[in-house]
């Protein structure tokens, strides 16, 4: 996904950019609101992370001031978690508001509720041997057989399918599947490979335990 | 609690004497004074007035009795007249004595009537007691010629005074009538103005006290001179109040921003920094400071948001909310959270209204929500129930959690208190204080039991139906 994100202190926008980068995200940062316009002007954005709080105005009303000419979704990033401020932002056309700090993949999850809700997540196939994996519909399909997956499975699957070959630990997958403060263990990974394994079977593609070190996808 | 704070409030004005009980008891006062004072007047004047008359009679009778002294053949001789005694009587019925001297020798009359010491010429007047009781005497005193001789003879005339007393004392009740009729109308007529000119105050503190929590607009009602320096300190007062609430509201904005900015870079330095660390014991030290990091956000919000429900309780809005529309705003809000763990929020929703402040129900009911996604194993179902009855309007929020265990609902909702069943999940023990603190606030309560279906735990949010 290409995002917009719109927050004047730099060194969050720097480690934001980096973390987005590591899930294949490519990020633009604007500092300023009409930094944010010129960006916007010249480029399309499947997304805009904007902060509340910026040096040239609120982004609460930038978003009210250029609805009617952006279309793009918007997240807005909130320092504040007062109920009325969240209101305020939802009101003035923002798509969902995010609390700072946030944790990476429940704004994942926010990005692609989103934009479900809004159609415009993109097609997005990934060929797993005899199998297609539809990581933004959530399927997989493999001869006549279309299955959904849970939201776990979609993204252990997706994790695997952007590194084919490579040895991941579970600590690893555990780190870039669940949001810091769920109650996961590493054997929730082993269930959710079992699965997985169970779903791909027959397509030629297998999930390889390696012992000691982890799991690796082959194709 | 916050209820209670208003009520204190109300009970530190502690008012002193009314003003118009004070003003019309005042006013009251004077009045009586006055018709006292003149009710003592009228009396004296009657009694002066009356007594003079009688002194006036008294002196034309025995002047007319003197005039028919006579000298025949030297003896003084006399006639009473008829008319002197029946002037006499014209005043009253009291009695009348008479003595006609001359010198110690009694001539007619009541010999052991003293009459006052005169001269010729003049009457005089005279109070004295005569047989038990209190007369009125004058004597005159005229000097007949008998046989070439001067003779001064004294003729004294008296009359009992309860004649003229009863006149003084009808004159005096009928003033005393008068007095006390003047004095009703007086205080009645004084409580009516004092009431009319302490309307503009009572229509101001009306005006002041129907609006709604946040209206800190001037006064601007038009009222006599006397109230504008109330009316300027008032409007005084509600600037202040409102640059301070502004700048309250600006400073925890301000105070997040500033928390909250950091740990936000911590956050995501340590998520980065997990990806490229391999070793487990670096892992588990990251894992670490970002748990800790939630957890000091998640108490920031909570304690946030305690300020404001617990500033918005004081003063309720009342405004007509629809739970349905507001359970699914909630739960949309929440989904992606709840998807994480790959948890479904169920809605079973039937109509309900309700009236309050739909930014603190809200809040009530994310809390819930959020403390049962958060303790809900993953891949379970979290049913919201809407609906209404028996008067009361109820949103079930029931998990496939834990549950609460054994401890008394009650003590879950003290402030910063936590199950015995929270071990590894980050939290505050705010969540149910707050939702108990905003339905509270609007005559609700909080309800925790056991899920039947599910075997988790069940929150009820129980409001009074609109």
């Amino acid at each position: 996904m290409r995002f917009l994100l719109v927050e004047d202190n730099a060194e969050l926008a720097d480690s934001v950019v980096q973390r987005l980068g590591l899930d294949g995200h490519a990020v633009d940062h604007a500092a300023t609101l009409s930094d944010a316009e010129a960006h916007l002007e010249v480029a399309d954005y499947d997304l805009i992370l904007l902060d509340v709080m910026l040096p040239d105005g609120d982004g609460r009303d930038f978003l009210a001031r250029s609805r009617d000419r952006i279309n793009t979704p918007v997240i807005v990033l909130t320092a504040r978690s007062q109920i009325s401020d969240r209101v305020g932002a939802l009101d003035q056309g923002a798509d969902d508001y995010i609390t700072k700090p946030f944790d990476f993949s429940e704004l994942e999850a926010r990005c692609r509720a989103v934009l479900r809700r809004r159609g415009g997540l993109a097609r997005n196939e990934i060929t797993l041997g005899a199998a297609v994996f539809e990581p933004n519909a959530g399927t997989l399909r493999h001869g006549d057989a279309v299955m959904d997956l849970r939201n776990r499975e979609i993204r252990l699957l997706e994790v695997f399918a952007r590194n084919p070959g490579q040895i991941l630990s579970k600590s690893q997958l555990l780190d870039r599947l669940f949001s810091q403060d769920a109650d996961v263990t590493e054997n929730a990974i082993e269930v959710y490979v079992g699965r997985l394994r169970k779903k791909l079977d027959g397509a030629g593609v297998r999930i390889e335990t390696v012992r000691g070190l982890g799991y690796r996808m082959s194709l | 609690m916050t209820r209670q704070g208003a009520s204190d409030a109300a009970r530190g004005v502690r008012p002193s004497w009314p003003i118009a009980r004070k003003l019309t008891l005042f006013l009251a006062a004077i009045v009586a004074l006055l018709a006292l004072v003149s009710w003592g007047m009228v009396t004296s004047f009657a009694r002066e007035a009356a007594g003079r008359t009688q002194d006036n009679i008294l002196a034309a009778s025995a002047t007319s009795i003197a005039e028919t002294l006579r000298s025949e053949g030297g003896q003084v001789r006399l006639e009473l007249p008829y008319a002197a005694f029946s002037m006499l009587g014209a005043i009253s019925e009291d009695r009348v004595f008479y003595r006609v001297a001359a010198g110690d020798d009694v001539l007619t009359g009541y010999a052991d009537l003293e009459g006052p010491d005169v001269t010729p010429g003049e009457p005089s007047f005279g109070t004295l007691p005569y047989r038990d009781m209190n007369v009125r005497a004058v004597s005159v005193m005229r000097v007949i010629l008998a046989d070439g001789e001067a003779v001064p003879i004294t003729v004294t005339l008296a009359q009992t005074r309860g004649g003229v007393r009863g006149i003084a004392a009808g004159l005096s009740r009928q003033a005393a009538y008068l007095s006390v009729a003047v004095f009703l109308l007086a205080v009645g007529m004084s409580a009516f103005a004092v009431r009319s000119s302490l309307r503009p105050l009572n229509t101001m503190a009306q005006h002041v006290s129907t609006r709604g929590p946040s209206d800190l607009r001037p006064l601007r009602r038009r009222g006599p001179p006397e109230l504008m320096p109330l009316v300027r300190a008032l409007n005084r007062l509600m600037d202040r109040l409102g640059g301070s609430i502004k700048r309250s509201e600006d400073f925890i904005a301000e105070a997040a921003h500033r928390v909250r900015t950091p740990l936000a870079i911590v956050r995501t330095q340590a998520e980065i920094a997990l990806h490229s660390v391999e070793e487990e014991a670096q892992k588990q030290t990251l894992r670490r400071v970002i748990r800790a990091v939630d957890d000091s956000s998640r108490s920031a919000s909570q304690l946030l948001d305690h300020a404001m429900v617990s500033f918005r309780a004081d003063d309720l809005a009342r405004e007509r909310v629809d739970l349905p529309a507001l359970a699914e705003g909630v739960a949309d809000a929440l989904r992606p959270t709840a998807e994480m763990k790959d948890i479904d929020i169920a809605l079973a929703i039937s109509p309900a209204e309700v009236e309050g402040d739909a930014i603190l129900i809200q809040n009530a009911l994310r809390n819930v929500l959020d403390n049962a996604i958060k303790y809900s194993p993953a891949e379970t179902i979290v049913r919201v129930s809407v609906g209404n009855g028996g008067g009361e309007a109820r949103i079930a929020v029931s998990d496939e959690g834990p549950g609460f265990g054994e401890e008394p609902a009650a003590h879950l909702m003290e402030r910063f208190k936590r199950g015995d069943k929270v071990e590894g999940v980050v939290g505050s023990g705010l969540g149910l204080t707050i939702a108990e603190e905003a339905l509270s606030a609007h005559g609700g309560r909080l309800e925790l039991g056991r899920n039947v279906e599910g075997g988790g735990a069940c929150v009820s949010l129980i409001l009074p139906a609109a």
